[in-house]
C-alpha cells in the first residue's frame, strides 16, 4: 500500500493544458503557398481518398472530412507549394449554431456531457486515442465531459470508423435509444469523410449516411487535443439545444 | 511449393505439419479463374527449424464442384480459416464440425462470395441470411447477452454466455462487426495505392501490417532494400510493440478496477505516443514504411528523443512492475485466471504472447529471422503457467527486451552510415504468391500477396496475430465468471480491427 500511496505522489501533477500544436514532424494542416504551385495537378492524381479540389483561383482546397494527413500530396508537390503545418486541423460543426470551437477550451463551471462511444468499423486508432482522453494528461474529466455505458445515459455519441454492412442496425439502435436532444459527432476520416477504404461490398459509407452529423473531427486518428475540442464544442452545442428544446 | 489436386489437400497438408510439429500458420483461398486456372486453396505450414513456410496450393480446376475434405479434424486450427474460405469463396469443407457463418452477418444473403472474382467490389447485395450463435440448453441454464455495443471504449464484437450459475460453460464470439472487405478493396490496386490501406486495417499494428506487407511484396522483386532502411523499421517495429505493451499491462489492471498502475500504464503509454509522433509525424507511426525501405530517416534530434523517452518510461514502468507484483488482491484476481494449456496453444496454431505465456515458443522474429533480428542481441520470453499472471509476465519481460533492443538499433543508427533509404522504382514478378511476415505486439502477422501482370494486386490476404488466438479466449473462459471476462479478455489484448478486415 505504502508504495502505491508513493508512486502517487512520486510525480508532479501531470495534467496538461489542450494544446492543438503538434511536435515539429506532425503532419498537421495543409497549407499552400500559392507562389509557387505551378498548377501541376499532381496533388491531386496522388490523393487516396480525393480530399483535394482546385478552386477558382487554382488553389487547392483541402476537404478535411476526408483527408488522412498521409503525406502523399506534399511528397508529389513538383513546386514544393504544399505542405503540412504542424497545427491541428480543428473540428468542425455542420449544423446551425453560435459556438465558436476556438474558444471551447477555456474551462467554464456548469458545462457537462455524457457521451458514448460507438465503433461502426474502425481500425481502432480513434479508438485508442479516445481512451488516453481518460489518461492523466488530458484528464477529460476536468472538463466536466465522461463517458457513459449506455446511449440511454449520453446526451452526445461519439462514432468512429466507416460505418461496415455489420453495424449499421446496432449504429442505428444505439442512436435510437438516446434521448433529445442529441448530438453526434464523426471521429476521424471514416467516419466524416468515409472514403478510405473506398467502396465495397462490407460499407456503407460515411456516418452522415446513417445518421445526422452536427460535428466532425478531422485525423487519421484525430489527437486526443482535436476530440476534446469536439467534446467541449459539443458541450455547448447540447445546452444550445436544451435551451432552444425549453428544459434548461 | 507443393502442388496438389483438390482431392490430395488432406494427404499433403498432413505431411507437411510433420505431425502437427510444423504449425498451420495460414489457409486461405483465392480465386484464380482468371488466369484460367479455377480455384485453389492454399496452407500455409511454419517450419521453426528451416526458418522457412511451407506453401500447399491444392488446385480445383474449372468445372470442378467446390467441395474438400475438411482439415479440422486433423488440425483444430483450421476451423476457421475454413469457415472464412466458405463464406468468401463458398468452397465447402466436408466434414467440417461446424460451418456456421463467419465474416458475413444477417444482413448479407446466402450464396454471396464477395472474393469470387465476378462479383463488383461495391457490390450492394442485401439479404436475410441465419447466423446462429452456439448456445448451451439444458434445465437451469441460462444466457447472458454482451455487446456489439459495449460499455466502455473498445472495439465491437458480440459475446454470448450460457451460464451454469456463476460458472461460464460456454461461450461464443460473434466477431467479424468491422469487416470492411479490405482484401477485396484492394485488388486492382497498385501496390503503392495499396500499401495505404494495408496501413489502415488496424491502428495498433500499423507498422506490422505494413511490414509483412512490404516484405511480401519486396520478394516479388530484384532489388534489395538498403540495411539501412531495415534498420529504421525494427526500431518502429519495437517503437510499436513498447506502446502497445506498456499500455496493455496498464489495461489489464482495469480490468480489476486496480486504477493506480492503470493509470501510471496510460501516462506512459501517451509518453510514447508523443515520442512516436516526433519521429514519425503520427502517433501510430504511419506513413513511414513503404516497399522498398522507409520514406525519411531517424536523424540525431529524433534518436535523442527515443533514448530520453526510454530512460523515463524504463524507470517508471519498473515501479509499476514492482507494485503489481506486491499486491495479494490483484495477484489473487490474476493467478490461475483464463488457463490455456500448452496442448491447446499447439492444436490452435497460437501465436505471440498467448502462445509464449502458455509454454509454447513461438516468435517469428526469431523463427523467420528476417531483417537485421538476427544480428541484435534479445530473449524470447516464455512462461508456462497459461493464465493471466503469465500472460502479464510475458508482456513485462518484452517490454524489458523491446527497451534493449532499440537501444541496439539506436546505436547502428548512429553508428552506421546512412547507405540510402529507399530501393526505387519496384517492379514485381507478376502471378506469383508471396507471403510476408512480421511480429507484431500481439504475435506473428502474416500477409500473401498475388500480383496480376500489369503489377496491381490480384489477391492479398491478412491473417493477423489476432486471428488464431481470438479461438484461444473461450477456451480459457471455460468455468470462470463473468466478472473475469474483461481481465482475460485484456490478458490477451486481441484485435478485433485486423481480425475482421
Amino acid at each position: 500500500m505504502l508504495k502505491l500511496i508513493e508512486a502517487i505522489f512520486a510525480g508532479r501533477i501531470q495534467t496538461e493544458d489542450i494544446d492543438t500544436v503538434g511536435s515539429k514532424q506532425f503532419r498537421g494542416e495543409l497549407n499552400c503557398n500559392t507562389a509557387q504551385c505551378d498548377k501541376c495537378g499532381e496533388c491531386l492524381q496522388v490523393c487516396p481518398v480525393s480530399a483535394i479540389t482546385i478552386n477558382e483561383y487554382n488553389r487547392p482546397i483541402i476537404d478535411y472530412k476526408r483527408c488522412v494527413f498521409c503525406g502523399r500530396c506534399v511528397d508529389a508537390c513538383a513546386g514544393c507549394a504544399l505542405y503540412h503545418s504542424n497545427l491541428e486541423a480543428l473540428p468542425e460543426i455542420l449544423t446551425g449554431s453560435s459556438v465558436d470551437v476556438g474558444r471551447v477550451t477555456n474551462i467554464r463551471p456548469g458545462r457537462s456531457l455524457h457521451v458514448r462511444h460507438l465503433d461502426a468499423g474502425s481500425c481502432n486508432a480513434c479508438d485508442f486515442e479516445m481512451g488516453a482522453l481518460s489518461n492523466p494528461l488530458y484528464d477529460l474529466h476536468r472538463f466536466g465531459v465522461s463517458f457513459v455505458a449506455s446511449p440511454r445515459h449520453a446526451d452526445a455519441v461519439m462514432v468512429t470508423g466507416v460505418v461496415t454492412r455489420n453495424l449499421e442496425k446496432a449504429v442505428h439502435m444505439t442512436y435510437e435509444a438516446m434521448e433529445e436532444p442529441k448530438v453526434v459527432i464523426a471521429v476521424g476520416a471514416c467516419a466524416a469523410g468515409g472514403a478510405t477504404y473506398g467502396e465495397t461490398y462490407a460499407i456503407v459509407g460515411a456516418l452522415d449516411k446513417v445518421l445526422p452529423v452536427d460535428i466532425f473531427v478531422p485525423g487519421c486518428p484525430p489527437r486526443p487535443s482535436a476530440m476534446i475540442v469536439a467534446l467541449l464544442a459539443a458541450a455547448d452545442l447540447y445546452l444550445e439545444r436544451s435551451k432552444s428544446m425549453g428544459n434548461k | 511449393m507443393i502442388k496438389v489436386k483438390s482431392t490430395g489437400l488432406r494427404g499433403a497438408a498432413n505431411v507437411c505439419s510433420h505431425n502437427g510439429r510444423n504449425p498451420l500458420t495460414a489457409m486461405f483461398a483465392c480465386d484464380e479463374t482468371v488466369l484460367g486456372q479455377g480455384y485453389a486453396i492454399y496452407c500455409l505450414f511454419e517450419d521453426c527449424h528451416a526458418h522457412d513456410i511451407q506453401v500447399v496450393r491444392a488446385q480445383f480446376e474449372m468445372d470442378e464442384e467446390l467441395k474438400y475434405e475438411s482439415l479440422t479434424p486433423l488440425f483444430p486450427a483450421a476451423a476457421w480459416y475454413e469457415r472464412e474460405i466458405f463464406d468468401m469463396f463458398g468452397i465447402e469443407p466436408l466434414n467440417h464440425p461446424d460451418l456456421r457463418p463467419l465474416v458475413l452477418h444477417e444482413s448479407y444473403p446466402e450464396g454471396f462470395y464477395p472474393l469470387r472474382k465476378k462479383v463488383a467490389v461495391d457490390a450492394n447485395i442485401h439479404g436475410e441470411r441465419e447466423f446462429k450463435i452456439a448456445t448451451a440448453q439444458g434445465e437451469g441454464l441460462f444466457e447472458v447477452a454482451v455487446g456489439p455495443i459495449h460499455a466502455g471504449i473498445i472495439e465491437p464484437g458480440h459475446f454470448r454466455f450460457s451460464q451454469a450459475g456463476e460458472a461460464i460453460l460456454q461461450l461464443d464470439a460473434k466477431l467479424f462487426y468491422t469487416h470492411r472487405g479490405i482484401e477485396k478493396a484492394v485488388e486492382g490496386k497498385t501496390v503503392d495505392e495499396a500499401l495505404f490501406i494495408v496501413e489502415r486495417i488496424c491502428g495498433a499494428c500499423s507498422i506490422a501490417n505494413t511490414l509483412s506487407f512490404c516484405q511480401a511484396v519486396e520478394k516479388l522483386s530484384e532489388k534489395s532494400v538498403p540495411r539501412r532502411a531495415w534498420v529504421i523499421r525494427t526500431c518502429l517495429a519495437e517503437l510499436e510493440r513498447l506502446y502497445n505493451h506498456v499500455g496493455d499491462t496498464g489495461n489489464l489492471c482495469a480490468g480489476v478496477g486496480f486504477t493506480v498502475p492503470n493509470n501510471i500504464g496510460a501516462r506512459l503509454k501517451e509518453l510514447l505516443m508523443r515520442c512516436n509522433e516526433q519521429v514519425a509525424g503520427n502517433r501510430f507511426l504511419r506513413g513511414m514504411i513503404v516497399p522498398g525501405g522507409v520514406l525519411f530517416d531517424i536523424d540525431e534530434e529524433k534518436r535523442n528523443v527515443i533514448a530520453s523517452t526510454l530512460d523515463t518510461v524504463e524507470k517508471e514502468y519498473e515501479r509499476l512492475v514492482q507494485i503489481l507484483s506486491e499486491q495479494d488482491g490483484f495477484l489473487n484476481r490474476v493467478k490461475n485466471t483464463g488457463i490455456v494449456l500448452k496442448k491447446t496453444a499447439t492444436d490452435l496454431s497460437m501465436v505471440g504472447v498467448g502462445a509464449r505465456a502458455s509454454g509454447f515458443s513461438r516468435d517469428s522474429r526469431k523463427d523467420l529471422a528476417y531483417g537485421i533480428y538476427p544480428e541484435l542481441s534479445f530473449d524470447v520470453i516464455t512462461e508456462q503457467a497459461g493464465d493471466v499472471y503469465a500472460r502479464l509476465l510475458v508482456r513485462e519481460k518484452e517490454v524489458r527486451e523491446s527497451i534493449k533492443l532499440v537501444r541496439q538499433i539506436l546505436e547502428l543508427i548512429n553508428s552506421e552510415d546512412n547507405s540510402g533509404l529507399r530501393a526505387a522504382d519496384l517492379t514485381y514478378r507478376a502471378e506469383e504468391g508471396s507471403w510476408g511476415i512480421s511480429e507484431s505486439a500481439r504475435g506473428s502477422d502474416l500477409h500473401w500477396v498475388m500480383l496480376d501482370k500489369n503489377q496491381k494486386i490480384y489477391r492479398l490476404f491478412v491473417r493477423s496475430a489476432s486471428y488464431p488466438n481470438w479461438p484461444a479466449l473461450p477456451v480459457a473462459l471455460h468455468g470462470e465468471i463473468i466478472p473475469d471476462f474483461p481481465l482475460v479478455n485484456k490478458s490477451f489484448e486481441l484485435c478485433y480491427a485486423c481480425l475482421d478486415r
